[in-house]
């Protein structure tokens, strides 16, 4: 029963995006912008190391932040809500279907976003080991963006400042998500070739992915009740 | 809480904290390295601590609040937070002084627990506009609610990740209090519970003027009709007595 309210609404998700492409080239456009304005920013023609994994974490972030701002818009302004709120479907489904549709887009993102990264800015080319270890990374923040994502789309969607109040929660509740991307990545890009992932940095990932995925779980009824 | 239990522990409160600056300042030994300068750890840290246990009991009232829906403890998130976020800016006025003495730098990057604190003030200070932001006040109050669970579950959550960037100049304060001298840690622990006593003094404030002001409403309320009051958009619940 669940598993076909969410992959109903999720599929209503993509066929959206399919039919008017919206989110998706907003946020790959906007990550390319972001890298041409590290260059000029940092007066760099090239970027390594720990600068390398903090450039691509931040254009990453930033543009997440675009899709989160747009997740719940159709919905609100079309009675998508109302719409889900009659069906007798347990009310999560809207969450995992959001978190899953949010994480489809910032995987097509990256898609556009690395390769984009290893060709404008990164000075030691992508590897196949690197990009390995790059995908392993960028997944598990993923994750955590999407469900965070989610949680704060939808708290702001009821407000009327939403624009202003997405950013001003979702990046500090997203910083350690910032932090072990960064970290993680740092020795990926080194100059000197990829170092092993630090584990560390992956366990902090997966901690806060579980945390919060739990959290979301709990308190997403509670943002949908009208 | 009223009168003169209110009364008796802003008295309590008072003696505690004089009793523990005096101890600070005049039993504990001065620090060998930094000097007089050391005695504001005994407002910074207790101030610190006071607050995130403040913001960590805003997201448990929340969780009260969610489950039983009733207004009272949205009211008590509310304050707990608003309290917290105020104690919040000592924090952050004393660590930077105290930085700046001691390590000669108003900021320190590379110090994992001023950033992760400074991240959760910057978080929970978007809890009064994000509240301010909602007209409709039950939808008001149970977004305020997730929103303070959220970031309550979030603030040891941001300390393991910060923390685990470390560079170690902080002292850790629960890990090396074995290592204070008797008197240094008695003098810090009377300041801990002066500092307690001080939190819990503003809340009760907060609370009884909150409660107060309700109560008022519904007088004139009574006195005037609905006409006689003019609704107001605020950030603050309001109870309905």
């Amino acid at each position: 029963m669940m598993r076909r309210a969410v992959s109903a609404l999720l599929r209503k998700e993509l066929r959206l995006e399919l039919r008017t492409p919206q989110v998706i080239p907003a946020m790959a456009l906007f990550s390319i912008t972001t890298l041409i304005v590290f260059h000029f920013s940092l007066q760099a023609n090239s970027v390594e190391g720990a600068l390398a994994a903090g450039v691509l974490t931040v254009t990453l972030l930033f543009s997440s932040i675009l899709g989160i701002n747009r997740l719940f818009v159709a919905d609100h302004e079309e009675g998508g809500f109302d719409g889900f709120l009659l069906a007798p479907v347990d009310r999560t489904a809207m969450l995992v279907a959001k978190a899953l549709a949010l994480g489809a887009f910032l995987v097509v993102l990256e898609l556009v976003a690395v390769p984009a990264f290893g060709l404008m800015l990164l000075e030691p080319s992508l590897t196949g080991a690197a990009l390995g270890q790059t995908v392993v990374v960028l997944l598990l923040a993923d994750v955590g963006i999407a469900v965070v994502g989610t949680l704060v789309g939808a708290l702001a969607i009821q407000t009327r400042a939403r624009d202003l109040i997405v950013p001003l929660i979702a990046l500090p509740l997203l910083l350690p998500v910032v932090i072990g991307t960064a970290k993680a990545l740092a020795p990926t890009f080194a100059a000197a070739g990829a170092g092993a992932l630090p584990g560390r940095w992956l366990a902090i990932l997966g901690l806060y992915d579980l945390v919060f995925g739990l959290l979301a779980y709990a308190v997403f009824d509670f943002l949908l009740e009208d | 809480m009223h009168g003169s239990r209110l009364r008796s522990l802003s008295a309590a409160t008072v003696v505690t904290l004089i009793t523990g600056f005096s101890l600070a300042a005049f039993v504990a030994p001065m620090d060998a390295d930094q000097g007089f300068m050391q005695k504001i750890f005994y407002l910074h840290v207790p101030m610190a601590i006071v607050a995130l246990c403040g913001f960590v009991f805003g997201g448990i009232c929340a969780v009260m609040h969610l489950r039983t829906n009733e207004a009272k403890w949205d009211l008590r998130a509310y304050v707990a937070i608003h309290v917290s976020v105020i104690l919040g800016v000592g924090v952050l006025l004393t660590g930077a002084i105290w930085a700046k003495a001691s390590w000669g730098h108003w900021w320190v990057w590379d110090e994992p627990t001023l950033v992760s604190f400074l991240i959760i003030f910057l978080l929970y200070a978007t809890y009064t506009p994000l509240r301010f932001s909602i007209e409709d006040r039950e939808k008001q109050a149970r977004y305020a609610s997730v929103f303070a669970i959220t970031a309550g579950a979030f603030v040891p959550l941001n300390f393991v990740a910060v923390r685990a960037a470390t560079s170690l100049v902080h002292p850790r304060t629960f890990d090396s209090a074995g290592n204070l001298p008797g008197a240094m840690r008695t003098a810090f622990l009377v300041c801990f519970l002066g500092m307690a006593l001080l939190y819990v003094l503003l809340w009760q404030y907060e609370m009884a003027h909150k409660n107060t002001v309700a109560q008022l409403r519904s007088l004139k309320r009574k006195l005037a009709g609905d006409d006689g009051l003019r609704s107001r958009r605020s950030a603050a619940p309001e109870l309905q007595v």
